[in-house]
């Protein structure tokens, strides 16, 4: 059976075995991608472990799409991607977390142990926070960080930058002095732009 | 009776055997490891923010410095994401360059693994070997893309160029008071003369020697096999549910290679093993891992025959992917454009989102790419193998003593070019 007989198959497996908590699915490039609802995130996670055979979590990474065009859903989300390795097949599910104060998702630690490190850096980068998770601490920057540094309006120089104070004899914090510039604009063409014949 | 307390200690961050800037708090029982905590993010340069305010082509150099002893497989994971998206053909000859780079990739990524995993656990000889190796798999990098390390020779559509006929020669210098005569410089460009092809088999001649060489330092040692046979142990679940990949994945007894599963460029033609071990301690680990540098030796061979039989193009003709050669750029004025809108413009990459996933030394190395259509990526995110690999430090070192967090910190093959990103 090919991958795209197999990736359809799936599909369809879990369509009937989930029903309204997938909330969108469509398979691109011969890849299954899922919408999961926030609030049955963590039970989803659960079987789909031990009924469908997804051991492994590959990735799991925060998202940003507030710049991204014509975008009707919340600004934040998660996209999971998850590898059967008795099936051979992977799974990508992408989780909105609802707008509010704080972008909130619940933690699937208790699933996948290596989520552990993956939630924490997506709550260091993106400043979601996950609900469960047991040691929810800043992973990559900076002790004492201000800020999440990939959200889309975090400038790429930052806010701060450190130097050596030779007066105060100690590394001090100051706001950036190197103004941001961009060399090449960020563009985008209509399709079929510049096709010849 | 004096209060018995745990107390902790700090390992790192310029610890020899810390491979890098790893900062690790441990909290002790005695000389026993009661939890362990990884401090990381000490060379965080935000690859993947800054990619996003790139266009592709200048990310591909960026891949280099994620995996800095494997580049080239980081930069195939990246540009795989990026021609799923365009669909754009990799002509066949470029697939079986990057495969034959690809397997180089892992030998020379192993083969420091070997040095320095050894050298932390006090065997300095192989260390010494390891590099000598590496020395000509780094020359080939040179003779191919001019760098010996960060190379950028992989390009969304194929590879910057084809395979040399010509190796670069050492030259006698006669400046410097005992500087290399021309007996020592003729000594070494013997195996110079050909094209790469020639050197590279040259080399692929040589290395199973080589590799009975390490065998017979390290495989009975007793020192050895005391410092790693029963250390770190990982059952096969618990690597799974602690998302280990590759060699890690493998030693435990989980016989799972992208290479085989989920074939990408010509894999699937290729003839090779998938070593895997039993009892997933770093012994197992080790042995996975020597074994997988005899199976690449075998790819890159079969490369080598291959390569010489079947000119042809290494990178794809759409211009708006890959730029004109350089002729016709000068005589077409089509070309000229093109070659002018790729290198300041970039290229355009339809929306939509891909996962590339290679099998890199270390594990399995992927790029999730959001494209919005524009010249530059809306999110590229890099899972690098070894990020899950140093999560799985704590579990793997708990009830172990102080020096064998040496030999775990060795096993995991740790990089923190990737980890921190």
């Amino acid at each position: 059976m090919s991958l795209l007989n197999r990736v359809e198959t799936l599909a369809g497996v879990l369509s009937h075995a989930f029903g309204e908590v997938l909330e969108e699915s469509s398979i691109q490039r011969d890849e299954l991608t899922v919408r999961v609802s926030t609030e049955h995130w963590l039970a989803t996670a659960l079987r789909l472990r031990d009924e469908f055979g997804f051991e492994q979590l590959i990735d799991l990474c925060g998202m940003d799409y507030s710049t991204y065009p014509h975008w009707s859903r919340p600004r934040f989300g998660i996209v999971v991607h998850l590898l059967s390795i008795q099936h051979n097949l992977r799974l990508r599910i992408k989780i909105a977390s609802p707008e509010g104060p704080v972008p909130l998702v619940e933690s699937v630690v208790t699933v996948w142990s290596v989520a552990n490190w993956f939630e924490r850096e997506a709550f260091d980068l993106f400043g979601i926070v996950f609900s469960g998770h047991p040691d929810l601490r800043r992973l990559l920057t900076d002790y004492g960080f201000v800020g999440h540094p990939f959200r889309k309006d975090f400038p790429v120089s930052g806010f701060v930058e450190m130097r050596y104070d030779p007066e105060q004899k100690r590394v001090i914090y100051q706001p950036v002095s190197i103004p941001p510039r961009e060399v090449i604009p960020r563009k985008t063409r209509p399709e079929h732009y510049g096709d010849t014949a | 009776m004096a209060e018995i307390r745990n107390y902790t200690m700090n390992f790192g961050p310029q610890h020899p055997a810390a491979h890098g800037v790893l900062r690790l708090v441990l909290e002790l029982d005695g000389e026993v490891i009661e939890r362990a905590d990884p401090h990381i993010g000490l060379l965080h340069r935000g690859t993947e923010k800054l990619a996003e305010t790139r266009t592709f082509l200048q990310s591909v150099p960026y891949m280099d410095r994620l995996d800095y002893v494997s580049m080239m497989c980081n930069e195939h994971a990246y540009v795989l994401a990026i021609e799923k998206l365009l669909q754009v053909d990799v002509p066949i000859r470029a697939q079986y360059i990057r495969v034959m780079f690809d397997e180089i990739t892992r030998i020379l990524n192993h083969l420091l693994w070997i040095g320095a995993h050894a050298l932390d656990i006090g065997a300095m000889t192989v260390f010494l070997y390891a590099f000598r190796e590496r020395e000509d798999l780094v020359d080939c990098y040179e003779a191919v893309s001019g760098a010996r390390l960060h190379a950028a020779y992989y390009r969304p559509g194929g590879v910057y160029r084809d395979l040399p006929e010509r190796m670069p020669q050492h030259l006698a210098n006669k400046e410097v008071r005992g500087g290399r005569s021309d007996a020592k410089a003729q000594r070494l460009n013997r195996n110079r003369q050909g094209s790469l092809l020639d050197f590279i088999e040259d080399f692929v001649d040589r290395f199973p020697n080589y590799l009975d060489d390490y065998h017979n330092l390290l495989t009975d040692n007793r020192i050895w096999k005391q410092r790693t046979v029963g250390i770190g142990v990982v059952t096969p679940e618990r690597a799974l549910s602690l998302g280990f990949t590759g060699p890690m994945l493998r030693g435990s007894g989980v016989a799972w290679d992208l290479r085989k599963k989920q074939p990408y460029e010509t894999y699937a033609e290729m003839d090779f093993d998938i070593p895997v071990g039993v009892n997933g301690d770093c012994y197992d680990r080790y042995l996975v891992r020597m074994e997988e540098m005899k199976q690449s030796n075998r790819i890159v061979r079969q490369c080598i025959d291959w390569l010489r039989r079947n000119p042809g193009p290494v990178i794809t003709d759409n211009h708006k992917v890959a730029p004109p050669s350089r002729e016709s750029m000068k005589e077409n004025m089509e070309e000229l454009i093109h070659h002018f809108k790729l290198f300041t413009e970039g290229m355009h990459v339809p929306p939509g989102e891909t996962l590339a996933s290679v099998e890199a030394p270390k594990g399995e190395f992927a790029i999730y790419l959001v494209s919005d259509g524009a010249n530059k990526p809306y999110r590229l995110k890099i899972r690098a193998p070894g990020f899950a690999h140093m999560a799985g430090l704590d579990e793997m070192s708990r009830g172990h003593m102080i020096a064998d967090v040496v030999a775990i910190i060795g096993t995991q093959d740790i990089v923190f070019g990737e980890v921190d990103r």
